[in-house]
């Protein structure tokens, strides 16, 4: 019985042990784009075809209006987005000293509209709100993520980090038992790529519409049967913080298609 | 990964025989002996016919990862290994242990366990304190894998 006993706990320490995650080699990252089929590359490629672009589109014009008490438009404080917002996408989420945590790229935004503006907030998903960051983000298309390089972001970063390796949700996964250790392979009949952040927001054909990275991480979240954070809860911009470092030196391809 | 297929160290363990610690309010208890579950966990034989539409329902998530010896069937998984002939490399009582625990097989296996509530971490609310699949189904699927052979 005492040996017994000796197996079982060495079987409990096994049980124990870490995922065996490896990250992917930088010169082995790929992004959802390349795994896509031909008709959707295609897509994807063509402005034309891209319906996408129709947010972006609708960011421009959204970008000189005056939404707010304060007579302000995006314009009016940074003129041509076109220079302005140029890499801007490519290093959010960003550290925001007065907040003193990292903000993503719908939350600047709206502290925007709060602060300069004096416009209501747009919700997550909201058409407004995707039209804005989609326009922001194709602004940086084709230039690769540079994430923030302010050291306070770190200790943010790492938690992104933990939070992609903790097996979750009913199904007892962690993200990166999908996206670093399978993403060569299919679950049901659709790829498991990387899960790399290259470009949101993105137009998801299953959605029918665009969607932000916050919405696909509470999909992945969903899909495990786990308990998917709120809307711009702070776990899920660490994650958007882990998932931009990791794919940094990837270019923005805002807005993506993607199946 | 897929493919670390380890029967490990508790089959060593031969005789030892654990009741499981399950939550007796949600689950029913078993007894693991040696490297499987010998008796039903209803205490009935399941049933082969639905448990094969159980495994292709892609709510009991199987085919996500799995394939198996259903050519009409579109979307099967390549995550995991085929289930064909899994009858013959398994006794129906390891079957019955790899769904409720594939962890005891392979402690990194990423084969969700079927019939267990603990241990667990940010459960879902609509999912919390269940197990995936009924004492019931997991029978039903038994029994259909075991038929599975080659
Ligand atoms: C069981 C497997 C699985 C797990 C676990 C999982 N995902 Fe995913 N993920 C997928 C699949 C499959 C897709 C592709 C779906 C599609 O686009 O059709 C995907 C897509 C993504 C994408 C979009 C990539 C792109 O090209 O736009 C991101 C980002 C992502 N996942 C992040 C995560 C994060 C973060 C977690 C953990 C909270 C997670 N995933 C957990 C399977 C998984
Ligand atoms: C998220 C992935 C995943 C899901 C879902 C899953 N399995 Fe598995 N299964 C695996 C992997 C991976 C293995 C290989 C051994 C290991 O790693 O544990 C496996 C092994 C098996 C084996 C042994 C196969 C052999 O050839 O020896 C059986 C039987 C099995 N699974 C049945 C099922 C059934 C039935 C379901 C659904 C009720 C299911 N699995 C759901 C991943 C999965």
């Amino acid at each position: 019985m005492k040996r017994a006993c000796a197996m079982l706990v060495a079987a409990l320490l096994v049980a124990a042990a870490p995922l065996r995650a490896a990250e992917i080699p930088p010169d082995q990252r790929r992004s959802g784009y390349s795994f896509m089929g031909p008709d959707s590359k295609a897509m994807q490629d063509d402005d034309t075809a891209n319906p996408g672009m129709l947010w972006v589109l609708d960011g421009e014009a959204l970008w000189n209006k005056r939404p707010g008490a304060a007579n302000n438009a995006c314009a009016d404080c940074h003129g041509d987005a076109r220079a302005s917002m140029k890499g801007v996408a490519a290093r959010y989420p960003a550290f925001d000293k007065a907040l003193g945590r990292p903000v993503d790229l719908e939350q600047r935004i709206n502290l925007c509209r709060a602060q300069h503006q004096q416009a209501p907030a747009l919700d997550y998903e909201s058409h407004d709100l995707l039209a804005l960051s989609a326009f922001i983000a194709n602004q940086s298309r084709g230039m690769p993520i540079t994430p923030d390089g302010d050291s306070q972001l770190a200790p943010f970063i790492a938690r992104g980090h933990e939070l992609f390796m903790q097996r979750q949700g009913q199904l007892n996964l962690a993200c990166a038992n999908c996206h670093d250790d399978n993403w060569d392979k299919r679950l049901a009949g659709a790829a498991i790529t990387q899960g790399q952040p290259t470009g949101y927001p993105m137009y998801r054909l299953e959605w029918q519409t665009l969607g932000s990275l916050q919405r696909r991480l509470r999909g992945c979240m969903t899909g495990i049967r786990a308990q998917a954070y709120n809307y711009g809860a702070p776990e899920l911009v660490e994650l958007e913080l882990y998932l931009m470092s990791r794919a940094a030196g990837m270019p923005i391809e805002t807005p993506a298609v993607r199946p | 990964m897929a493919n670390s297929l380890v029967p490990v160290v508790l089959l060593a363990a031969g005789t030892l025989a654990i009741t499981s610690m399950a939550r007796a309010d949600t689950l029913v208890p078993y007894t693991v002996v040696g490297d499987g579950i010998p008796q039903s966990l209803t205490g009935r034989p399941g049933d082969a016919a639905r448990g094969r539409a159980l495994v292709l329902d892609r709510t009991s998530t199987c085919i996500l990862c799995h394939s198996g010896p259903f050519p009409n069937v579109k979307f099967q998984g390549d995550l995991a290994p085929n289930l064909a002939g899994v009858g013959s490399r398994w006794s129906a009582s390891q079957l019955r242990l790899r769904l409720v625990d594939a962890s005891r097989f392979n402690p990194a296996t990423i084969m969700p366990s079927f019939y267990r509530v603990d241990g667990l971490v940010h459960v879902g609310q609509n999912w919390r304190d269940k197990p995936i699949l009924s004492a019931e189904q997991i029978e039903d699927i038994v029994a259909y894998l075991a038929t599975l052979r080659d």
